[in-house]
């Protein structure tokens, strides 16, 4: 029990905070996570082998070190502005808002950035770290080949080796990109065990990883992982939103009305939500890929069709069987191909905050088309998901409503993909 | 304060009985259920006539990260022939009816564990006599989880030491371990690379300095020759990659058990046993 004079102490420390809180309001919030052992509610940890996790704990220490560091942003800045070409553009997609006749359409052109997708903002910040830390080898998996290459081009510019590991189906849907990874000077090493996609080649680089633990740093490509992963990665695509919410304010002069973005992992999602988690005004959709549909089963819509469970060192909505074995997932878009989600996107789901939707195969084909024929822009399969869904509701919402979405990347790399599909030659 | 004594388990007895003898003890591992059901089911009954002394049972999981390509195929098969984690403990219920001395210890990843419920797997795994747990991607960081309610409950944890464990994170990995220390005697995955002798005996004359629990290694072991080197220095000596190699190679094209295949498999646990067991002499 509290005794007179403790109490008096609570009340005075309590009044203090109240004053300290007058600058900045103390209030609930959801951008808080995660917590000093890497949890989003019950979501994320570090559910790593033993091998792996001083390791862990290394990054970990070194993240905040640098985050601590003006040096450190001043020098992502710089290869923000010079290298990948940002702010990438806020732009008023008017064609498609016509043709949809309701809300105001706009693109964040992240398919501008150098390489081609947002990845590269993630790169250039693990890369910074990576030579703080001193290490001196790189290694990477990729799905659609968009993080291999982001990784590849960083590591060309900063002079280490190398390795991106790939599944074998994702390296057959994505030849131009291991082209260039190749042309970038890195090894694209083939994965053929399990379902030969994005999660066997994260499986692969983990045992890389805890092989060659002295020297090489695992530089991830999405919101997933153990800790600090998640939230390092989500700290460094947050630029993402940050530039689209001033550029919002100064085209509209308001904060818009939806945001939306495709999610695989959802590190692009993750980037563009987060600094407006806290604007309880703007609603948030993410769209999963429902392949084939998710009643056929063949799908990668973790939240819509998953359930609690730990893979790849942290807990999250999984793709799983009823004995805990892991599925495969299906999407045309081998970037959305993963049976898991980022643990921050799962508790943003539990907590209510964004809602999670899926969209087909079929449907990313039918907006990727869409938003070539009517806006010049040929989309990544990836976000041609996300424009699915904005095309679902366009029509239906009012002219003063504001679409925000993710264009995260571009679709050169897609272009055989989407003409097999359509069931052309080239 | 007096402490209280805990009742000596299987592991306990087995690794005492050895000690007493100067001898290290063999522990094999083998994947549940792999390549079937019933052949697993006889390959784990003859372990221990073979000279296994305890024996590690590998519950199949679709991605794991921490194992080579010899268990990841081991693991494959074991799911193919429709393994599960339920089918798994019946392979130890059926175990113990015939043998109630052999520890068993139960190795693998979280999720299928999870997801068959922490406090329901627990209760099943003591019902059916399985003596321990090792879960590679459980660290001590997340105890909570599934360790420290293990412990409550009368099982082991036994908890994987590795090369980048280092003095100080050391004290902490050995605070909830019980029945023996694992240590992994290479960095990287089952079945890659060599142990080093010299540098395993040097390991396990650190981790000695700390720990008063056995000291079995593994990872980096394969043949009858490093099996003995290890069991001149440590307390036990692990196999697994080239064990279940052997399931491998006992298989027909079709996939399907060759008819020499368990007593193959039996004989060269029986040549490894006997190079451990004679390692001190």
């Amino acid at each position: 029990m509290a005794t007179a004079k403790t109490r008096v102490s609570a009340r005075r420390t309590a009044k203090k905070k109240v004053k300290r809180g007058a600058t900045t309001p103390p209030r609930n919030t959801f951008r808080s996570g995660p917590d000093e052992n890497g949890h989003f509610g019950i979501y994320g940890g570090r559910f790593v082998a033993e091998t792996l996790m001083p390791l862990v704990l290394e990054l970990e220490q070194a993240y905040s070190a640098a985050k601590a560091d003006p040096k450190f942003h001043a020098a992502m800045e710089y290869y923000f502005k010079d290298y990948i070409g940002r702010p990438s553009p806020l732009y008023l997609a008017q064609r498609l808002t016509d043709h949809c006749g309701g809300a105001k359409i706009y693109f964040k052109r992240d398919e501008l950035n150098h390489t081609g997708a947002h990845k590269i903002n993630n790169c250039i910040g693990q890369i910074l770290l990576a030579k703080r830390m001193g290490k001196r080898r790189i290694i990477a998996e990729t799905g659609a080949g968009q993080h291999g290459v982001a990784t590849a081009t960083v590591a060309a510019l900063f002079d280490l080796p190398c390795v991106v590991y790939m599944g074998e189906t994702d390296i057959e849907r994505q030849q131009p990109n291991v082209f260039r990874m190749k042309l970038l000077g890195a090894e694209v090493r083939p994965v053929s065990s399990g379902s030969r996609t994005l999660k066997d080649a994260m499986n692969e680089a983990l045992r890389d990883w805890v092989t060659n633990v002295k020297d090489t740093f695992y530089i991830i490509g999405t919101v997933a992982g153990p800790h600090p992963y998640p939230m390092m990665v989500r700290d460094f695509q947050s630029v993402i939103g940050r530039e689209a919410r001033e550029q919002m304010l100064e085209h509209e002069r308001r904060l818009p009305n939806t945001v939306i973005a495709c999610i695989g992992g959802g590190s692009n999602a993750m980037g563009l939500f987060y600094p407006f988690l806290d604007d309880a005004e703007v609603k948030m959709v993410g769209v999963e890929a429902a392949g084939h549909g998710i009643e056929s089963g063949h799908h990668a819509a973790s939240l819509s069709a998953g359930r609690p469970g730990v893979l790849h060192g942290n807990r999250t909505y999984l793709l799983q069987d009823e004995d805990g074995q892991i599925k495969e997932a299906h999407s045309i878009s081998a970037g959305l191909d993963y049976p898991g989600i980022g643990p921050e996107h799962s508790w943003l789901h539990d907590a209510g905050r964004v809602s999670y939707v899926s969209a087909t195969d079929n449907e990313a084909l039918d907006a990727f088309q869409l938003c070539s024929k009517m806006e010049g822009i040929i989309p990544a399969l990836e976000p041609s998901h996300a424009l699915a869904h904005v095309f679902r509701i366009a029509g239906k919402l009012p002219k003063d409503h504001i679409i925000l979405v993710n264009l995260c990347g571009r679709g050169d790399k897609d272009i055989f993909t989407v003409a097999k599909a359509l069931g052309l030659k080239l | 304060m007096a402490e209280m004594r805990r009742p000596l388990t299987r592991i306990d007895r087995v690794f005492a009985e050895l000690a007493a003898r100067n001898c290290a003890a063999f522990i094999t591992f083998v994947t549940a259920g792999d390549p079937d059901l019933a052949t697993s089911a006889r390959i784990l009954d003859g372990l221990p006539d073979a000279g296994a002394d305890l024996i590690e049972l590998g519950m199949p999981f679709t991605d794991p990260m921490a194992d080579g390509p010899a268990i990841q195929a081991a693991s494959l098969r074991a799911l193919k022939a429709g393994t599960t984690l339920k089918l798994t403990l019946d392979l130890v219920r059926l175990f113990r009816i015939k043998n109630d001395s052999t520890p068993i210890v139960l190795m693998g990843y979280y999720n299928p564990i999870y997801s068959y419920g922490v406090e329901r797997f627990i209760a099943d795994a003591l019902q059916v006599g399985v003596d321990g747990l090792i879960v590679v991607d459980l660290p001590p960081e997340e105890d909570n989880e599934l360790c420290l309610p293990v412990l409550k409950a009368g099982l082991s944890f036994v908890r994987l030491a590795t090369p980048t464990t280092d003095d100080r994170r050391l004290k902490r990995v050995l605070t909830n371990t019980s029945g023996f220390v694992y240590y992994v005697s290479i960095t990287g995955i089952t079945g890659a690379a060599s142990a080093n002798p010299a540098i395993v005996a040097r390991e396990v004359a650190r981790l000695r300095r700390q720990t008063d629990l056995p000291i079995a290694v593994g990872f980096g072991v394969r043949t009858a020759d490093q099996a003995a080197a290890v069991a001149r220095v440590a307390d036990a000596t692990v196999i697994g990659s080239a064990l279940v190699a052997r399931v491998a190679e006992g298989l027909d094209s079709s996939g399907a058990p060759r008819p020499h295949l368990i007593g193959d498999m039996l004989g060269f646990v029986r040549e490894l046993a006997d190079s451990v067991h004679r390692a001190r002499l």
